[in-house]
């Protein structure tokens, strides 16, 4: 968190926080097509970041928006879908391009050396492929499910593979069980000391009341609209809870306080709408 | 025992700390933590007739000793906003809501500011002061004439305290005196300077908007400045707002003149209990130098 100094005699506030919220511009290294609608971008320069944490990225002239750090010991890089205006643009440029981080923001995955499920639906891969990094280097046995709309969309399939034990599934059946993750992760709870989820808010929630049945750890990284990200403007609000500062995981201890979880989250002006 | 207690046109509060409009102030949950962090008391978000995104993203950074934002007035229309407002008095009593509105002339003024009596809100403020809003805020506050026409209809329409709150103009006097003029019930001074950040790298301006407003610690110095001159001219109670940080900070407002003290972008420096911070630094000030209550310095400084 932010620190300040306050020096007695001074008016000054020395700021000694490292000033995360200032623009750092950083050059595309390499870019990796990782299914048809994601790439990743690789960046030229170490973000010091924690699993879970995520940057405000500026395709500059376009649009900025909140990314996950999708792989961060190593070789730096963000995984995005295009969906829409910003990822599209972002989408588009190439090795040599510029884009603007600020950050990293939120607080990111508490990793126990635990036995762990980690339980992951469309993109939410991207959050979580450094948290499984981090626990297979601590030598922790990982047992991922991971589920997509279709064979081509698993995301990091081959590199999760590699640190953990992967089972799949697909909404179309091309590859792996045909259900719904949360239904492939039911089979997989023995022996699971701690669980953590990425992915559509609705197979999060069913996840984290599952976990919560059976007494188990559970943390998921939930998404809302973001503008600030570093918790001034209210935008990205649950229940009073910041998911810029406060978030972007929780515990499902918290989320079980929490209403909104599951059923709503804000547009742009602030209003509710359903998930 | 040091009093922080103090009072503006009638609105009692625990300590002059009041969250400034804009800064986590647009939902229910959030406001209500706001109290428990312990703020005397929260001006809402500025609220429009309808609902409104905003400037598109980037609206936020950070600079070397302040923030630069362009958010431009997302709200979610006083329709909505009312549900959330009825939400926070069912969780939030007895504390002291301020509704912020905001519009391009002054029967929209009036409209809102009845939409807010009837909702319940303790006092208005009024927006005449964004700076990266066209046609709204500053655009307003600038004109000492609609300024004043602004806060003269609205006065007209409702019973209750209504805050102008102004922009950091020159003749920033001149404006008080115009709406005190025009039965405004206080000032607040000050909103953000109009600015903006360019990126070398990519020839481009940063924020979506293009310009933005400045606030934080480097606009201390012209909130003292516009809160000094405001104190000079009119008789009304002076809110004191821009770069308050520590109880330093805040005591030197005082000192200036201000009556009670709102507080936004130290949120982001020394944490979602910042309020609490001040207070202690404030009392532990006031402690060595034995001043009792804020109301034996308020204006001291002045001849
Ligand atoms: C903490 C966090 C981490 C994220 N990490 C990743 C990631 O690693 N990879 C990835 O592909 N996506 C990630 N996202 C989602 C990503 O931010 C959106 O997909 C992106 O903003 C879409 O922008 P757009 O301009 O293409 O879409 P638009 O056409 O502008 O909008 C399409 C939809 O995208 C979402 N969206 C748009 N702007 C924002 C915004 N400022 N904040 C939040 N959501 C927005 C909204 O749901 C909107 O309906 C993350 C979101 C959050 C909150
Ligand atoms: C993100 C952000 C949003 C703001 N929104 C509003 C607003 O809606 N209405 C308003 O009157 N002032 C708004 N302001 C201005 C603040 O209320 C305050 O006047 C200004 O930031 C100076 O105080 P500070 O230095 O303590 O932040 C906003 C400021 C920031 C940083
Ligand atoms: S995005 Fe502004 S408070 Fe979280």
């Amino acid at each position: 968190m932010v620190q300040t100094d306050l020096n007695e005699n001074s008016n000054m506030v020395k700021v000694l926080h490292k000033s995360m919220s200032k623009l750092e511009t950083v050059k595309i290294n390499e870019v990796k097509q990782e299914t048809p609608t994601i790439k990743s971008f690789y960046l030229d320069k170490d973000i010091d970041a924690k699993p879970g944490q995520f940057v405000m990225l500026w395709v500059p002239g376009v649009d900025e928006f909140p990314v996950a750090l999708s792989r961060i010991h190593g070789k730096c890089s963000l995984t995005v879908k295009a969906i829409g205006k910003g990822t599209e643009a972002l989408h588009r440029m190439t090795a040599g391009d510029t884009l603007g981080i600020r950050g990293p923001y939120g607080n990111g995955y508490t990793l126990d050396e635990r036995d762990t499920l980690v339980v992951i639906g469309g993109y939410g891969g991207a959050s979580i492929l450094p948290a499984v990094d981090e626990l297979n280097r601590q030598g922790v046995n990982v047992k991922v499910a991971l589920g997509a709309a279709c064979d081509e969309e698993l995301l990091f399939a081959d590199e999760l593979s590699l640190i953990s034990d992967v089972a799949l599934c697909t909404d179309d059946g091309s590859v792996g069980k045909h259900c719904m993750v949360t239904e492939l992760a039911m089979g997989m709870f023995d022996d699971v000391e701690q669980v953590l989820t990425c992915g559509p808010e609705k197979m999060m929630k069913k996840t984290v009341d599952i976990c919560m049945e059976r007494g188990i750890p559970v943390q998921a990284s939930l998404e809302r609209y973001m503008k600030c990200g570093m918790g001034l403007c209210d935008s990205c609000s649950i229940d009073g809870l910041q998911v810029c500062v406060d978030g972007p995981v929780f515990t499902g201890e918290q989320l079980s306080k929490v209403n909104e979880f599951g059923k709503f989250e804000r547009d742009p002006t602030g209003r509710r709408t359903s998930i | 025992m040091v009093s922080l207690k103090t009072s503006v046109a009638g609105i009692e509060l625990e300590n002059p700390l009041i969250l400034a409009s804009g800064i986590l102030g647009q939902t229910a949950s959030t406001i209500s933590n706001m109290f428990k962090a312990g703020f005397g008391g929260v001006v809402t978000k500025s609220i429009g007739k309808d609902p409104r995104s905003g400037h598109p993203n980037p609206t936020m950074l950070e600079l070397d000793t302040g923030l630069l934002n362009a958010m431009g007035l997302p709200n979610q229309g006083i329709d909505s906003f009312e549900n959330e407002l009825k939400e926070l008095f069912s969780i939030v009593s007895g504390k002291p809501i301020i509704g912020s509105i905001f519009a391009s002339n002054s029967s929209e003024f009036v409209d809102l500011a009845e939409r807010m009596e009837d909702i319940g809100v303790h006092a208005l403020e009024l927006n005449l002061s964004c700076p990266h809003a066209k046609g709204y805020g500053a655009a307003i506050g600038h004109d000492t004439e609609t300024a004043g026409t602004s806060v003269l209809e609205v006065k007209n329409a409702v019973d209750m305290p209504v805050f102008a709150k102004l922009p950091p103009a020159d003749n920033i006097s001149e404006i008080a005196q115009a709406v005190e003029g025009a039965g405004a019930d206080a000032i607040v001074a000050i909103n953000t300077l109009k600015a903006m950040a360019i990126n070398l790298e990519t020839r481009k301006p940063f924020l979506g908007n293009k310009v933005g407003g400045y606030s934080g610690p480097a606009i201390k110095p012209v909130g003292l400045r516009c809160v000094y001159e405001s104190y000079q001219t009119v008789d009304i109670p002076v809110i004191g707002c821009g770069g308050i940080t520590t109880g330093r900070d805040a005591l030197e407002y005082v000192l200036a003149g201000a009556t009670a003290l709102e507080i936004g972008s130290s949120i982001y420096y020394r944490g979602k209990d910042a309020p609490r911070k001040i207070v202690e630094e404030m009392k532990s000030i006031m402690e060595q130098q034995e001043i009792d209550k804020l109301s034996d310095i308020i204006g001291a400084v002045h001849d």
